[in-house]
């Protein structure tokens, strides 16, 4: 009688884990026509890490194509040289091919120091101030400044784009359920739009895209931007990288998360087998 | 139970400390000889896994605190900047928003727990007591804490428990007001929301404080629900108990370490890594996982009974499950304690917990939504699982200890342990 009922209560915490994990999944689609479609992530699991030159590729997507209606407002220039970030380390300009083996990479700690994080800062010119006199004035970007939004403020952003609000880009991998797999699916689900359906003017069909219709025009177009490194910028190719670049942004520390992550486990299984034995002598001494 | 003393001042500053604050003999026969039953199992665990919750929560709140800026300007942004440039503040903003999580987790077993082995019954109702006002304390402060972080949920679930006040009859548009400091949810909400989430913490330690004193008079209780009878039925909770919790704490903290490095959002809803938008509704308003059953109950209410409105009955609802377990010491009819050797109730119980987990399904899912595909709607079988929720309280309970014919239950504690084993052992003190 007493397993029986102990049975029972299993199968039924069972049956009730089960049905919410099958509903979660339901429930936590963007209420867009498809659910994402899965994607293979570097950064995925317990030991994900981001892949630097992707990181980079990404980054040179979101500049060239991204940047230009999509501010990126909790990231600084500095965040680019920071820990795993796409420039903490890049590849010696001054390296010769003609060594016969890979140069190492060139690592900066401090951000500050950081030739390429200067560089594309000094590219920006940033409003500061007020000086001396009273008046704001214009000087190049440094690490330490704010990512420039492309507009001014909400109801510009929305005048340059038809009434639509291109939204913060560093931490839409997190504000939308699905997350990196959803932002990868948006970018590719561009198609031609079903029978019958009647897409507004200024909008597109895409249909990860919750009511199938959407403002931003097919943002990646085949070969829109060149890759330094020289990889082929395929629409896929290119909505892999920029995502992974964002998922970056949107989790800066994830791969510092997941290394301390490791070593607090192990910590934690060592303590609780040592608490085991400790509780097996301990209590060894009387019947129970 | 708690006995005379057994604590012996060694050194001389322990002997002029002990005649003049005895705090030491205090902690000494509290958490060192405390005798307790030596029966218990690891569902018993969960106290001691709350208190470590409770000092958790505590901690990282209090790091948080200083570097959060409770501005509806600047809420959402300095979240960000703790999990991006405070050092750590990823790890400590992660522990305290799934803390909250776990803290919850634990005191819903430590709760079915004491529903199960009837550690609400005589000699034990104010423990009990104590222990709902700590739960509707933490229901209260998780509220306040999710407002803090001034995203869409946090933003949109402000209204909604808000507007809740607002449907009592009379006082409801003035308490409402109140607690908005204003005509809205704004800055004034934020703020005042701060002060309280970091107060209330701080009267919940001090209402734990009573749960221990509660729990220190009468004793534990015991899976068997015999009460002690002699010294062979307790063991002294240091090294026995000590050693037990610890090692099921430390497991608890696995599972909990698994969701802070690995699944730090797993818990939370997208929405709210969208800044609070007054303008903009979000699509479905879903409360945290651990008021979803409440959540249910609330809108399950679709119809109005008498001259009490649909939207009053529900909040009338919401609040009566929670107020019903402060009178359920009193609705339990049965002189037996332990479910063990209750046949008839362990099964209503074992449904009355299904029913609790299916609330908190439906309380996540659109109520105008199919069950799993089937033409019931989820609003009516909330229906139906809110009508068992009151029935087993009202009407299960309070019959069942008239009708059922309980088991045999054993002469003692010590004689359930050692069953058919030689009762010549004895315990090494």
């Amino acid at each position: 009688m007493n397993t029986l009922f102990r049975n029972l209560a299993v199968l039924a915490g069972a049956l009730i884990g089960a049905a919410f994990l099958t509903a979660a999944p339901a429930a936590a689609a963007p209420g867009g026509e498809h659910a994402p479609e899965d994607h293979a992530w570097t950064f995925e699991g317990p030991f994900g890490t981001f892949e630097r030159t992707q990181l980079q590729r990404g980054f040179q997507v979101y500049q060239e194509v991204c940047a230009s209606c999509h501010a990126l407002e909790h990231i600084s220039f500095r965040n680019l040289g920071e820990g795993s970030g796409p420039f903490t380390c890049f590849p010696d300009p001054d390296a010769h091919a003609e060594d016969g083996h890979h140069a190492e990479p060139l690592c900066y700690e401090n951000p500050n120091d950081n030739p390429v994080v200067r560089q594309i800062a000094s590219a920006y010119m940033i409003t500061d101030g007020p000086d001396d006199a009273g008046d704001m004035f214009e000087r190049p970007g440094v690490p330490a400044d704010r990512w420039p939004s492309p507009f001014a403020n909400e109801q510009q952003a929305r005048a340059s784009n038809g009434g639509a609000y291109p939204p913060d880009l560093s931490l839409i991998v997190k504000a939308r359920s699905g997350g990196a797999d959803y932002v990868r699916s948006l970018l590719l689900g561009y198609h031609e739009a079903p029978e019958g359906l009647d897409v507004r003017p200024g909008l597109y069909y895409n249909e990860y895209f919750p009511g199938g219709q959407i403002a931003m025009a097919p943002p990646l177009l085949e070969g829109i931007v060149t890759y330094a490194d020289g990889t082929e910028a395929t629409t896929e190719q290119m909505a892999e990288d920029v995502v992974t670049f964002l998922a970056w942004a949107s989790d800066p520390h994830r791969v510092d998360r997941n290394r301390t992550g490791l070593m607090v486990l192990i910590y934690l299984f060592v303590f609780a087998v040592l608490l085991w034995f400790a509780y097996k002598q301990v209590w060894s001494r009387v019947e129970h | 139970m708690s006995g005379p003393s057994t604590y012996e001042p060694q050194t001389g500053i322990e002997r002029w400390l002990d005649s003049r604050l005895p705090i030491a003999r205090l902690m000494w026969d509290s958490f060192v000889d405390f005798p307790t039953p030596r029966n218990l199992n690891y569902w018993w665990t969960f106290g001691g896994i709350l208190a470590i919750f409770l000092m958790i929560q505590i901690i990282t709140g209090v790091v948080l605190a200083m570097h959060y800026t409770a501005d509806v300007s600047m809420a959402f942004d300095s979240v960000q900047r703790i999990r991006r440039d405070v050092p750590f503040g990823w790890l400590i903003q992660s522990m305290h928003a799934n803390g909250a999580s776990f803290f919850f987790l634990a005191v819903y077993i430590h709760m079915f727990r004491g529903l199960y082995y009837g550690s609400y019954k005589a000699p034990r109702e104010v423990l009990w007591i104590l222990g709902v006002v700590i739960y509707l304390l933490m229901m209260a402060t998780g509220f306040l804490g999710y407002v803090l972080p001034w995203g869409q949920m946090s933003y949109w679930g402000a209204m909604v428990i808000t507007n809740l006040f607002g449907a009592l009859p009379v006082v409801g548009e003035g308490i409402r007001e109140w607690l908005w400091g204003g005509f809205s949810v704004g800055n004034a909400t934020l703020t005042r929301f701060y002060a309280l989430h970091f107060l209330l913490p701080f009267v919940i330690a001090g209402v734990v404080i009573l749960h221990i004193w509660a729990l220190h008079v009468p004793g534990n209780g015991n899976p068997t629900g015999v009460s002690v009878k002699t010294k062979k039925d307790t063991l002294p909770f240091h090294p026995y108990y000590t050693v037990k919790d610890g090692f099921a704490i430390v497991v608890f903290l696995m599972i909990f370490a698994a969701f802070v490095f690995y699944m730090p959002d797993a818990l939370g809803h997208a929405d709210n890594y969208i800044e609070a938008n007054p303008l903009v509704t979000p699509s479905h308003i879903v409360p945290e996982w651990y008021y979803l059953p409440f959540y249910a109950i609330l809108r399950a209410i679709t119809f109005d009974i008498g001259p009490i409105s649909a939207q009053l009955g529900g909040v009338l609802a919401m609040f009566g499950a929670i107020a019903i377990l402060f009178v359920l010491p009193w609705l339990d009819t049965s002189p037996v304690r332990s479910m063990r050797y209750r046949p008839v109730a362990r099964w209503f119980f074992l449904i009355f917990m299904v029913v609790c987990l299916c609330l908190g399904w439906c309380g996540a899912n659109n109520p105008d939504d199919p069950v799993l595909g089937t033409p019931l709607k989820f609003v009516t079988f909330a229906q139906i699982l809110t009508l068992y929720y009151f029935a087993y309280f009202l009407v299960i309970l309070p019959v069942l200890g008239f009708t059922e014919r309980p088991k045999e239950r054993p002469a003692s504690i010590e004689a359930a342990v050692l069953g058919n084993k030689s009762a010549t052992a004895q315990p090494a003190e």
